[in-house]
């Protein structure tokens, strides 16, 4: 594949060296003098100078035949100007952007961008799994709009001891699967009974996922 | 109409003052407190210290309230990126945003935003006042 990376900082540096280790073809643009001249070192003349946002440097870049472009840099802003142009500009097939306010995701979904990824988000996620609160927690983003969520439920929760079909989820959501309290997944169909202080991991669109968790955790 | 500008440089506060004169209910925003001190001293408008890129910070100030939205801060990304929210997450009707790059306001045109690029503006300008108006009068020329 040929990928394209916008921002040539940490982020950037790493992604362009892992890539490059799985034998893609890669391209860094970065503005920053020092940091093109220390990629060039370290990683080969896969380096562009120039910026990310600017047509005629994505012209030189080839987005007309990269198969990603990952916009990496450190302004939201920037990331999203680069992703709607490698759309809308040069039809790029897949785009990636790094968020750094999660909460931009719903605006960088809503303009076409396919993949956001948010070190704040997961971090957050991680936080909140080792919390008692009953959130539903974002596992996986799916190609689409769609999203991989866990929770868990309290003891006292209606649907304790209930089969999955008896749920009345939200629509286009579904429970996948079930992980007992000792941490143990249990083969999960319809017809499985949930008990008290299980981990559910289901499938929800952002819209839905307040209804699923209302569904899951209310007594 | 209830207008939001974001950006106070010196087209965001002559376009604050010029609207608050027209009559309008203008809130100004700006990362910079310091940068409202270019608005006339007569604007009677809101003032809010905060980055207009943030959809909280736009909620804050009541952007889903408005009529119209201005993003004239001096980096063409935060004007498409405020822009863009202000349209789709908060609704506004009339988005409006500075682009200087042309490549860039084109593409943005062609997206369905309201952009303006100053550069294009100020170069057709120039060329008008070459083509169409006389030179001005040898007296007023420096020696």
């Amino acid at each position: 594949m040929y990928v394209i990376v916008v921002g040539g900082g940490k982020v950037g540096f790493y992604l362009a060296k892992e890539l490059l280790e799985e034998n893609h073809e890669v391209l860094v643009i970065e503005q920053d003098g020092a940091k093109c001249e220390r990629i060039a070192e370290e990683l080969g003349d896969i380096v562009l100078k120039g910026d990310g946002c600017e047509a005629a440097t994505a012209d030189i870049a080839g987005f007309g035949r990269a198969d990603m472009v990952c916009a990496v840099t450190g302004d939201d802003e920037d990331n999203l100007v680069s992703c709607q142009m490698a759309k809308a500009k040069f039809n790029v097939p897949r785009t990636v952007a790094r968020l750094n306010n999660p909460k931009n995701q719903k605006i960088f979904r809503l303009l076409g961008i396919d993949t956001t990824v948010s070190a704040t988000a997961a971090i957050l996620a991680q936080i909140e799994q080792e919390l008692p609160t009953h959130t539903t927690i974002p596992l996986l983003q799916l190609k689409g709009g769609l999203e991989i969520v866990g929770m868990k439920m309290p003891p006292d929760a209606g649907v304790v001891g209930k089969r999955i079909r008896e749920l009345l989820m939200p629509h286009g959501s579904h429970v996948i699967l079930v992980v007992g309290k000792d941490g143990m997944p249990r083969p999960t169909s319809p017809d499985t009974i949930l008990q008290a202080e299980d981990e559910v991991v289901a499938v929800t669109s952002p819209e839905n996922e307040e209804a699923l968790r209302a569904v899951l955790t209310q007594s | 109409m209830k207008v939001v500008i974001m950006g106070c440089g010196r087209v965001g506060s002559a376009l604050a003052g010029m609207l608050a004169d027209d009559g309008h209910d203008v809130t100004v925003l700006d990362i910079r407190q310091e940068s409202f001190k270019r608005l006339p001293t007569t604007f009677k408008g809101k003032r809010h210290v905060g980055n207009g890129i943030d959809q909280d910070v736009l909620a804050r100030i009541g952007v889903a309230d408005a009529d119209a939205f201005f993003a004239v801060t001096q980096g063409d990304n935060r004007n498409v990126m405020a822009t863009q929210m202000a349209k789709h997450i908060f609704g506004v009707k009339r988005a409006l945003c500075r682009i200087y790059d042309p490549i860039r306001e084109e593409m943005y045109r062609e997206l369905g935003i309201e952009t303006i690029s100053p550069t294009i503006l100020g170069a057709t300008l120039f060329k008008e006042k070459l083509y169409k108006q006389p030179a001005p009068a040898a007296a007023g020329r420096d020696a």
